[in-house]
């Protein structure tokens, strides 16, 4: 399931506004890619680009590519709707959708996918992603109740269970604990270390000390200087990023000294 | 704006000075005319209505007593503001989708104003409207849905020659309600959370399914109650029924014969100017019913967008 | 897999269905091209003798069925319905554009024969057939109208401020309910009620301005208590604390600092009420009647106004109809000039004024 990502010489534009220029990098299928940087480096920017989610934006565009499975997710043909099906989506804060029950939210998406879908896989599905993303023992006395009478943690569990319910390939998480107190982050830094074993994972997290815990590769991002495109500094083994970065500004990132 | 929904202001216990309780007094006095005056409405419309209420039946125009005199208006009444809502309501929620998520979004605040100019247009308007242009446009139509469509009792037919049917009445009336609704849904379409819609764009939702899965439900009790002050609407409107309808009273679903109930607020209005004695009382009290429907529905209306309000609140 | 104690096995290899990540899409003229294709049929259809209103229903129909069997085999089932209801959407907002120009060019178009002097200068005082015009109903509007604002105004400010800023507890929240009912009273309950008032103490036979002022008040109050509600409510809170701060009593603060602050906004608020009211006709029709001649003073007799004279005109034309029936379009057409005029000055004022406290 889990896919390769390479992405190429990418620059993302707001309007005339460059945003991002020049990222080139390969995430690696069965693995957690941390995104760290200062705050405006592009980082969310960039992840967004990876699903086409930044192109609600008004006038958001991208150059160069991104190829997973030889295919360019931004080449002619390709369907936005079809790429962020096999590239979910967890985002900063949990939203949960406040009208659905439990059980209806992580069922979202595989009824968008299979209209004709029997109950019983449905059930099973359910399950099978609730269990992923150890929620199941929490919830399955109440799935239908809303979901938005779940804790932070357990809403953000449950956004991750809708995101993995419709079996994509990648999994995008835009700092998924910041709205989270420290041991719903835990919950959540277990379950990507569970999860990685069947996706690829791209985080994009403000703390260092959880790229640290949770990534195989860290890449940062920084910006040049003000009104500056952000730039891809550096990305490499996350133990090397933490421990003999090769840029300066990376080390002085990470050792505290700005950002 | 949640943050100024309720200003946060410090009690400060200082000794009142004199402009300060003259100028409270001032405004709470204004606030509580308000309420009076809404009372007041009821009170006097009541001690008009009165003596019809008293009055033997054969004094009561038609001779057969107030009840009869006016269930066919309440009937007229309700069966133009029904359809007219079951015309505007789908409509409305499909401009407010348009406004708010389908136009460019440097259009959308100007396409908002020109649906709101359609409330502006005067009702006398309207009714003109209706009469001289809607009314002759129907004839072709109701003639061919009597022939094709007479099974069913609405367009059971035969076909008024003039046009001034219920179906013109209602079609103007869906016109006037149809900015109201839709200015109401728009602002809570608005307000849907973005992260609601990209939740579902994230799980692979195109734009019609993530208006499903995310904006509709959240406006749901919006699109109710904005209906209801649609209906309410619908009720009470009076000059543009006046003008187009051609009335016969009785009670039919027949919406395009030329054979209609008229409402209570066009009866009133077509009534009213060479009416004397009793036959104003009698109106007054049909007043008095219409106030009675329109109450209620708009404080049901209200306490469903209301509540709404509250549940959407900055949690 | 990631689950720890699975409890029963589950088909990991079913297959759910989905959108490929690569499948054909539609170019991108697609959608233009085929309704440039469905107008051209609908033209061609009009050349045919369909009438225009007919042809451009079968447009859209012939549109929705045209993008939705070409998007279906090549886009999918879901693909192809979200471009139906797209074009659905669109179409009902054109379909809701067309009562609002149609009612417009009909109003202009009819009214543009007597839109002359004579109409602005001249009452019906002992006209009979063309002729004449609404001097005397021109100034009723304008009297009973600015006789409501005066009315009106006040009132709905006074009770706003409460709301803003006294207003606690039960009271002000019972306010705030019935604020919002009053906006749905049936402009002709309204007059009744004025007809009612008036009736207990003077006889049914009373007509006076005054009537239909109080009438158009009842209308007025709550359009002008929610829209000045609302601009106070913007006024930020730093403001009122700032004055108290400077040892300002609450009455002098409220008047020096929040309502200039929020004043480009009332004026708003308060005009477009304004525009709401000044077209009434049914609560006018049962309080002031109407006459031929010009009243200027509102507590002494019948008054004539614009909506009251056109419905006259209208139901009750001369031999020939003409006259009245261009009459009555005439005053509609300088109806619809006020209103629009009104809410252009209300989107201008608020535009040029706005308090710089929110951009």
């Amino acid at each position: 399931m889990a896919k390769r990502i390479e992405v190429k010489d990418l620059d993302i534009y707001y309007d005339k506004f460059l945003a991002v220029q020049g990222v080139s990098m390969t995430i690696e299928p069965r693995s957690v890619t941390a995104l760290i940087g200062p705050s405006g480096c592009g980082k969310s920017t960039f992840l967004r680009s990876l699903n086409r989610m930044h192109e609600l934006v008004p006038h958001a565009r991208v150059e160069g590519t991104v190829v997973m499975d030889d295919q360019d997710l931004y080449g002619p043909n390709v369907d936005p709707v079809g790429v962020r099906r096999q590239i979910g989506m967890v985002f900063q804060r949990p939203n949960p959708f406040p009208t659905m029950s439990i059980y209806d939210n992580v069922a979202a998406g595989l009824r968008l996918n299979n209209a004709r879908i029997s109950k019983s896989d449905l059930d099973a599905l359910v399950e099978r992603s609730l269990r992923a993303a150890n929620l199941w023992s929490e919830v399955k006395d109440r799935l239908n109740k809303p979901g938005s009478g779940l804790s932070g943690g357990q809403q953000q569990r449950l956004c991750i269970a809708r995101a993995i319910a419709v079996q994509p390939d990648v999994l995008l998480m835009d700092e998924p604990c910041s709205a989270l107190d420290p041991i719903s982050t835990q919950a959540i830094e277990d379950l990507i270390n569970e999860l990685k074993t069947e996706y690829t994972i791209v985080i994009v997290t403000h703390n260092m000390q959880q790229a640290a815990r949770v990534s195989d590769t860290t890449g940062f991002f920084n910006l040049q200087g003000v009104g500056q495109p952000g730039q891809l500094v550096e990305i490499d083994d996350t133990t090397k990023i933490f421990s003999t970065p090769s840029n300066q500004a990376t080390e002085d990132y990470i050792s505290g000294r700005f950002g | 704006m949640p943050a100024t929904e309720q200003p946060v202001r410090p009690r400060t216990k200082v000794r009142q000075r004199p402009g300060d309780r003259i100028f409270a007094g001032l405004s709470t006095g204004a606030g509580v005319l308000i309420l009076t005056v809404l009372g007041g409405v009821a009170a006097f419309l009541l001690i008009e209505a009165w003596p019809a209420i008293i009055a033997p039946a054969d004094e009561i125009p038609g001779g057969e007593g107030l009840v009869l005199y006016i269930w066919p208006l309440l009937f007229g009444t309700l069966l133009s503001a029904f359809f007219a809502l079951l015309i505007a309501a789908p409509l409305a929620v499909s401009i407010a989708l348009f406004i708010t998520h389908y136009a460019p979004r440097r259009l959308s605040q100007a396409l908002g104003y020109m649906i709101d100019l359609l409330a502006a247009i005067p009702s006398i308007i309207y009714g003109l409207w209706g009469f001289f242009v809607l009314a002759p446009a129907t004839l072709g139509p109701t003639t061919w849905l009597t022939e094709y469509l007479g099974f069913i009792p609405l367009f059971e037919g035969p076909p008024s020659a003039t046009g001034r049917t219920m179906l013109v009445a209602v079609m103007v009336l869906a016109v006037m309600i149809l900015p109201i609704i839709s200015a109401v849904v728009r602002e809570a379409f608005r307000q849907t959370p973005r992260l609601h819609e990209e939740a579902a764009l994230a799980i692979g939702a195109t734009r019609w399914e993530m208006l499903r899965m995310a904006v509709l439900p959240f406006g749901r009790s919006a699109i109710i109650g904005a209906s209801m002050l649609g209906l309410g609407r619908a009720l009470g409107e009076t000059m543009a029924v006046a003008i187009v309808l051609s009335v016969s009273g009785g009670v039919t679903f027949n919406l395009i014969s030329s054979g209609n109930p008229s409402t209570i607020a066009a009866n009133i209005a077509l009534k009213f100017p060479e009416s004397t004695g009793l036959d104003i009382n009698a109106l007054i009290a049909s007043g008095l019913v219409l106030f009675a429907v329109t109450l209620g529905v708009n404080m049901l209306a209200r306490t469903i967008i209301n509540r709404r309000r509250e549940f959407s609140g900055a949690n | 897999m990631p689950t720890s104690t699975p409890e029963r096995d589950i088909d990991l290899e079913s297959p759910i269905g989905g959108i490929p990540l690569v499948h054909q899409t539609l170019p991108r003229w697609a959608p233009h091209a085929t309704l440039a294709t469905a107008v051209l049929a609908g033209l061609a259809l009009v050349g045919a003798g369909i009438g225009i209103g007919l042809a451009a229903v079968l447009v859209v129909l012939l549109y929705g069925v045209a993008i939705y069997s070409w998007s279906r085999p090549i886009e999918g089932a879901r693909k192809a319905k979200d471009r139906v209801v797209t074009t659905a959407v669109m179409a009902t907002f054109l379909l809701a554009l067309l009562p609002l120009v149609s009612v417009i060019v009909t109003v202009i178009s009819r009214g543009a024969a007597r839109f002359d002097i004579e109409f602005f200068t001249h009452s019906m005082q002992g006209v009979v057939g063309a002729g004449g015009g609404a001097y005397h109903a021109i100034i009723g509007t304008l009297i009973i109208t600015g006789l409501a604002a005066l009315i009106s105004v006040p009132i709905g400010m006074l009770t706003a401020i409460y709301l803003v800023e006294y207003g606690r507890g039960k009271l002000a929240r019972a306010i705030t309910f019935f604020v919002d009912v009053m906006t749905g009273i049936p402009s002709i309950v309204a007059g009744l009620f004025a007809f009612a008032l008036f009736a207990l103490f003077f006889g049914p036979g009373v007509r006076l301005g005054i009537m239909g002022a109080i009438a158009l008040s009842v209308l007025m109050i709550p359009v002008v208590v929610r829209s000045t509600e609302e601009m106070l409510k913007l006024v930020p809170n730093e403001l009122r604390e700032a004055a108290y701060a400077l040892a300002v009593p609450k009455w002098r603060m409220i008047i020096k600092v929040v309502l200039p602050t929020a004043l480009a906004g009332i004026a708003t608020g308060v005009t477009l009420a304004i525009a709401r009211i000044i077209g009434e006709t049914a609560p006018l029709l049962i309080t002031l009647g109407i006459t031929t001649g010009t009243n200027f003073n509102p507590f002494d007799g019948r008054m004539a106004t614009l909506p009251v004279f056109s419905y006259y005109e209208y139901v009750n034309p001369g031999i020939p109809p003409e006259p009245s029936l261009e009459r009555a379009w005439t005053a509609a057409l300088v109806l619809i000039i006020i209103v629009m005029v009104l809410n252009l000055a209300a989107r201008l004022i608020s535009r040029l004024f706005a308090p710089k406290t929110r951009s």
